[in-house]
């Protein structure tokens, strides 16, 4: 990279290099590696004395799997060790057992033993892989200790092969080598192996004895022993040159490097990927693995599909980065591509075609030559891998097209039959045209094959009956070699275009249908504006888009809840557990991945960079879809989506609440202003007028001392209102208040409101005007009460001292309604409501007490709470009208006065 | 000491301090004399030890329910018991009375009011048979005869109009909860209708009152009951 700046370790090398000594610091478990060539070398006895090295040491150590096999050196070695139970797993009617990843991550050790690094699991286990179990304890900050021949690394499988002529099926990726913390061999030499083996001391599984006797050969054993030990070392070197990057010893290593391969779903693209890989190795490179889909490969695209999936897959598992790319030409795409990841060398395979085809289209090798400039193109000679009999791709079986070769038949004997008709009118050379005619019409309408048979029926028809000799096939002017050639070439020329633009017209279809989708997607995701509406849009739109059913879930607490889910789907414990492991470990799982494959949907995970918002559930038609990069880039793109409109709706939320919260903390900080101002003020009067009396050296004067305490009296009655006000207000906020209703005498409510106010009154006239038939209204008294002498108490402050009050009641059909009236200076209009807001305060008259600001709203809180209302407006005349309206309760209106 | 054997003994319940004190120096007045207790057990232990005349009761004590107290005390005592309440909780203060507390005062109250209201008690207590005739104001209740007068001039009422003025007048100067009233004058089937107690009332005051919407005689308690007015 940097070249002049060769002495200073690279940013990316000290957090590699950090990576890696932290691993076990930064919440991640480290991973032990005990790494054999064969089995019976003594992997898991290594594992174990280890174990129990580490136990001595003080460490917490489990067995979490451990596979004795019945060996008893190795049983002896699990004895003093907490062995964890398996978990049993039921499959075609028999209990398996495996390891039970819940009861270790439970358990939570500080060593957990896991036997068999590269086991396959039982179908209904959690994850496919015994590795993916152990990436999970290692993510859960559990360390893991794990046995595993070197035969089972991805990248050594095609060697392994070649070596042993053993297919290993059970693989593990090569980045556990990477993330291995720390990597033990456990060698012996192969002929104490072999020793051991004719002993009995190796266990050999039943249904691989058969192998065994090809794998357990001298020769064998000594590649494979070769094998793992330069694997060994070649991690040691890593480690070393590691070393020598971060302690800046100027070494030989290379500039970094990029390489790239294509996914082709040829049988040659897996060897192809593997050797890229090898290579990458080496040069300590970068690599990357496109594949190039083109608008013109649909029906090729289909057919192939599974397997380009697999080579993609394959690479993903070997540390390639894996893209898909559109383009119409491919080597340019390639090329493009290259371009802009910095690629510096692009690995292709050697053409296997025949030479001649390549006369009509150059292979791409050689575009990729042409186009590449500064990248080098390594070409690698390549057989093709047998395909394994696991995976072999069932092909759809090719419908014979029978309707199609006899609607040929037909043509030609119309054709035919016509031709005779017109034969006075024709010449031979025309009546071959006719014949042309019906090529066209097979090559458009039926079809590459039908269309070739027409053109061959056509072609004898035409020789048999209409050139000379008649009713023979010789041909004895040669000239119609010529028209036969012509025939047979229009007929496959038209056809395959037809095909192809078919075809490209089925593949334009569907990317417009996808684009569509998408876009009506957005656009409603758009126009969501809360969660609710994004549910909506989305199953509407991806419903009809795949065709499938969705459920969405979002993590409510500890568990993942179904927020919206399509009709008929319903999410049992096991398919929420799986969704809930996609949410935790933020990977898609269920069906179509490798893990919980079992689940009936697959789960794909929502998030942004910033959040993790939740799951999407989909279940698409058909098991092979889940698979396809269409059906998987599209639910990308989907998941990218609603992720976006979710977290949108998120941001959109907490703007809010934090608006709110804002504003709650301002008019909290009012109240604490108001209530400190309000407590204060009494208390100031009170402290000074108690102090001076208090106080034997001032002479006060008894007119004095009484100003005095008569100033701390009213004062203290003030602070007592405010109090009781404040606690009032308190107890309708918190929602405390309970209505004690009971059917009141509306008569006996005033007496008590004026009684209260007995000596504010002072003799103030008070005029009271009950309509004559008031009947007993349902009300808590004392609340109502306070209403009115809150309201009275305003009317005294704000109204002219001489002027007299007036309190009026009656009632219509369904309210109680009673006015307050004064001659104050009433209240400017646009205020009117404001009033009856917390804190809202009129400029109190000389002279009187100042208001607290929460008797009126204490008045509103308390009228609401009977299911009332309250307003104020300003007299003709000057003054203000407060009414209040109480809903009357016709049932219980008794008016038996004599119940005796 | 003598002296002091002699005057009315009045046992403060409060475990606030500052309460304590000021009832001391309101009280402390040569007229009474004065005894403390903290807590509920420590206010059962002090009346039967110091046979108190009135009790002050906070309601709101650390260790026991004051409700609690006036039930303990009513088993074997009749003492009269005025109970200080905060304003905010007319439940206890109807439970109190229900329980049989004699009167109630909420906090804050001032000197004057306190000392009639124990003045009353003791008073009420003293007197061994309600007076035969009951005057106040313009107000004449012949108990004996079954006759009301307002103004000199008789008035009728319905019996059960009488019967409840009876009560009140009997129990003048107290506080009687709608409970109390109802299960006298109707009976425990009756105690959860006050609307026919309200009824009455109103048309009592109607009689009785000069101006019903404010009442001189029969004062509401809100939310608590009804008192009539004590002599002075």
């Amino acid at each position: 990279m940097n070249t002049e700046n060769d002495s200073r370790p690279s940013p990316e090398t000290m957090l590699k290099l950090a990576n890696a000594e932290e691993a076990g610091n930064n919440g991640l478990g480290r991973l032990q590696l005990f790494l054999g060539y064969a089995p019976g070398v003594g992997k898991t006895y290594t594992m174990l004395e280890a174990a129990h090295q580490r136990r001595r040491d003080g460490r917490d150590v489990v067995a979490a799997y451990v596979e004795s096999h019945g060996r008893s050196e190795t049983d002896a070695l699990l004895v003093g060790l907490e062995v964890l139970p398996k978990a049993a797993i039921e499959y075609q009617g028999v209990r398996l057992p495996e390891l039970d990843i819940d009861a270790v991550l439970t358990r939570k050790p500080q060593i957990a033993l896991v036997d068999e690094l590269a086991h396959t699991n039982v179908p209904g286990s959690r994850h496919e892989k015994r590795w993916q179990d152990i990436e999970e304890l290692l993510a859960a900050g559990i360390d893991v200790y794990t046995t595993v021949n070197v035969q089972h690394f991805e990248s050594l499988n095609d060697v392994v092969a070649q070596i042993t002529g053993v297919v290993v099926r059970e693989t593990v990726p090569d980045r556990l080598l990477d993330l291995a913390a720390e990597i033990r061999l456990v060698d012996i030499p192969p002929e104490e192996l072999l020793q051991r083996l004719r002993e009995g001391k190796v266990y050999i599984p039943e249904q691989a004895a058969l192998a065994t006797e090809k794998f357990f050969r001298a020769g064998n054993l000594i590649a494979l022993r070769e094998l793992s030990l330069r694997r060994a070392a070649s991690r040691v070197d890593t480690e070393m040159r590691a070393y020598m990057e971060t302690q800046s010893i100027p070494g030989p290593w290379p500039v970094t490097e990029r390489l790239l391969v294509c996914a082709s779903g040829s049988p040659f693209s897996e060897k192809l990927i593997r050797t890229t890989r090898r290579l990458a190795d080496e040069l300590k490179a970068e690599w990357f693995t496109v594949y190039i889909e083109t608008p013109s490969l649909g029906a090729q695209q289909q057919e192939n599909r599974e397997r380009i999936w697999r080579d993609l897959r394959l690479a993903e598992r070997l540390g390639a980065q894996v893209t898909t790319v559109t383009g119409a030409k491919v080597a340019e795409t390639i090329i493009d591509y290259a371009v802009r990841h910095n690629v510096t060398r692009i690995v292709v395979g050697k053409p296997t075609k025949p030479r001649w085809r390549e006369f009509l289209r150059p292979p791409i090798v050689d575009q990729l030559i042409r186009l590449s400039g500064a990248i080098q193109v390594h070409v690698v000679s390549i057989e093709p891998t047998p395909i394994k009999p696991g995976s072999q791709i069932t092909k759809a079986k090719q419908q014979l097209p029978w309707f199609g070769f006899l609607a040929s038949l037909t043509l030609v004997s119309a054709t035919t039959v016509l031709a005779t008709l017109l034969r006075p009118l024709l010449s031979p050379t025309n009546t071959a045209m006719l014949y042309l005619l019906a090529v066209v019409l097979a090559a458009v309408r039926l079809g590459l094959k039908p269309a070739i048979l027409t053109s061959t029926l056509g072609v004898l028809a035409f020789d048999f009956f209409f050139v000379s000799p008649h009713f023979s096939f010789s041909v004895a002017d040669s000239e119609y070699i010529f028209t036969f050639f012509g025939l047979f070439t229009v007929g496959v020329v038209i056809s395959t275009l037809v095909a192809k633009s078919n075809e490209r017209l089925e593949v334009v279809r569907e990317r417009e249908v996808q684009t569509e989708s998408l876009y009506a997607l957005s656009r409603d995701l758009a126009a969501a504006a809360d969660m609710d509406a994004i549910m909506a849009a989305v199953l509407k739109n991806i419903s009809e888009a795949l065709n499938a059913q969705l459920a969405v879930l979002v993590p409510e607490g500890e568990q993942m809840k179904v927020t919206a889910i399509s009709q008929e789907l319903f999410l049992d414990m096991k398919e929420l557990a799986v969704a809930d492991w996609a949410f935790r470990n933020r990977q898609p799982a269920g069906q179509g991945t490798e893990t919980l494959s079992s689940a009936a949907l697959l789960y794909l995970p929502l998030y942004t960079t910033a959040s993790f918002l939740g799951v999407l559930g989909v279940k698409l038609g058909q098991a092979a879809d889940y698979r396809s990069p269409q059906n998987r880039r599209l639910l990308d793109a989907f998941v990218t989506h609603i992720s976006l409109a979710m977290e949108r709706v998120h941001l959109s939320l907490q703007a809010e609440q934090a608006q709110i919260l804002q504003a709650r903390e301002s008019l909290e900080r009012a109240l604490l202003n108001s209530i400190s101002h309000d407590l204060r003020t009494p208390l100031v009067s009170i402290i000074g007028a108690l102090s001076s009396l208090r106080d034997e050296n001032l002479r006060v004067s008894d007119k004095v001392r009484r100003a005095l305490l008569s100033g701390a009296w009213d004062e203290a009655e003030r602070l007592n209102r405010f109090v009781g006000n404040l606690l009032d207000m308190t107890r309708l906020e918190a929602g405390e208040l309970k209505l004690q209703t009971e059917l009141c005498d509306v008569q006996d409510l005033v007496g008590c409101s004026l009684a209260a106010l007995d000596q504010r009154l002072n003799g103030r006239g008070v005029t009271v005007t009950l309509a004559a038939d008031l009947p007993l209204v349902s009300m808590d008294m004392v609340l109502v009460t306070q209403v009115m002498v809150n309201l009275l108490d305003n009317a005294l402050k704000y109204s002219p001292t001489e002027s007299s009050l007036e309190i009026q009641a009656q009632t219509d059909e369904n309210w109680l309604t009673i006015e307050i009236l004064d001659r104050g200076p009433g209240i400017p209009d646009h205020d009117l409501k404001r009033v009856f807001d917390k804190f809202y305060r009129l400029p109190v008259p000389e002279g009187k007490g100042g208001g607290t600001g929460l008797g009126l709203s204490i008045c509103r809180g308390i009228v609401e709470a009977h299911g009332g209302t309250i307003w104020a407006e300003n007299r003709p005349g000057g003054g203000l009208r407060i009414a209040l309206r109480l809903p009357l309760r016709r049932e219980q209106e008794t008016r038996n006065a004599d119940g005796k | 000491m003598l002296m002091g054997n002699n005057l009315p003994r009045i046992l403060i319940v409060d475990d606030e301090p500052a309460i304590q004190r000021f009832l001391h120096t309101a009280l402390d007045n040569d007229e009474f004399s004065l005894h403390q207790a903290e807590n509920g057990h420590a206010a059962l232990t002090a009346t039967v030890a110091s046979k108190p005349d009135v009790i002050l009761l906070d309601l709101g004590l650390p260790d026991m329910d004051g409700v609690e107290v006036i039930r303990r005390i009513r088993q074997w005592s009749q003492v009269p018991i005025i109970v200080l309440s905060v304003r905010d909780r007319e439940d206890d203060k109807v439970k109190a009375l229900d329980a049989g507390a004699d009167d109630y005062l909420t906090k804050p109250f001032g000197v004057g009011e306190l000392l009639a209201r124990i003045r009353v008690t003791l008073r009420r207590a003293l007197q061994q048979a309600p007076e035969p005739v009951y005057r106040i104001d313009e107000l004449e209740v012949d108990l004996a005869r079954r006759r009301v007068l307002v103004r000199g001039e008789e008035i009728s009422l319905t019996p059960t109009e009488y019967d409840v003025l009876r009560l009140l007048v009997t129990n003048a100067g107290k506080v009687l909860t709608h409970r109390q009233i109802l299960k006298q004058i109707w009976g425990s089937a009756y105690l959860e209708q006050p609307h026919i107690l309200r009824v009455n009332i109103s048309n009592l005051r109607h009689k009785l009152e000069k101006d019903a919407s404010r009442p001189l005689y029969i004062v509401t308690e809100s939310g608590v009951g009804y008192r009539f007015k004590g002599q002075p």
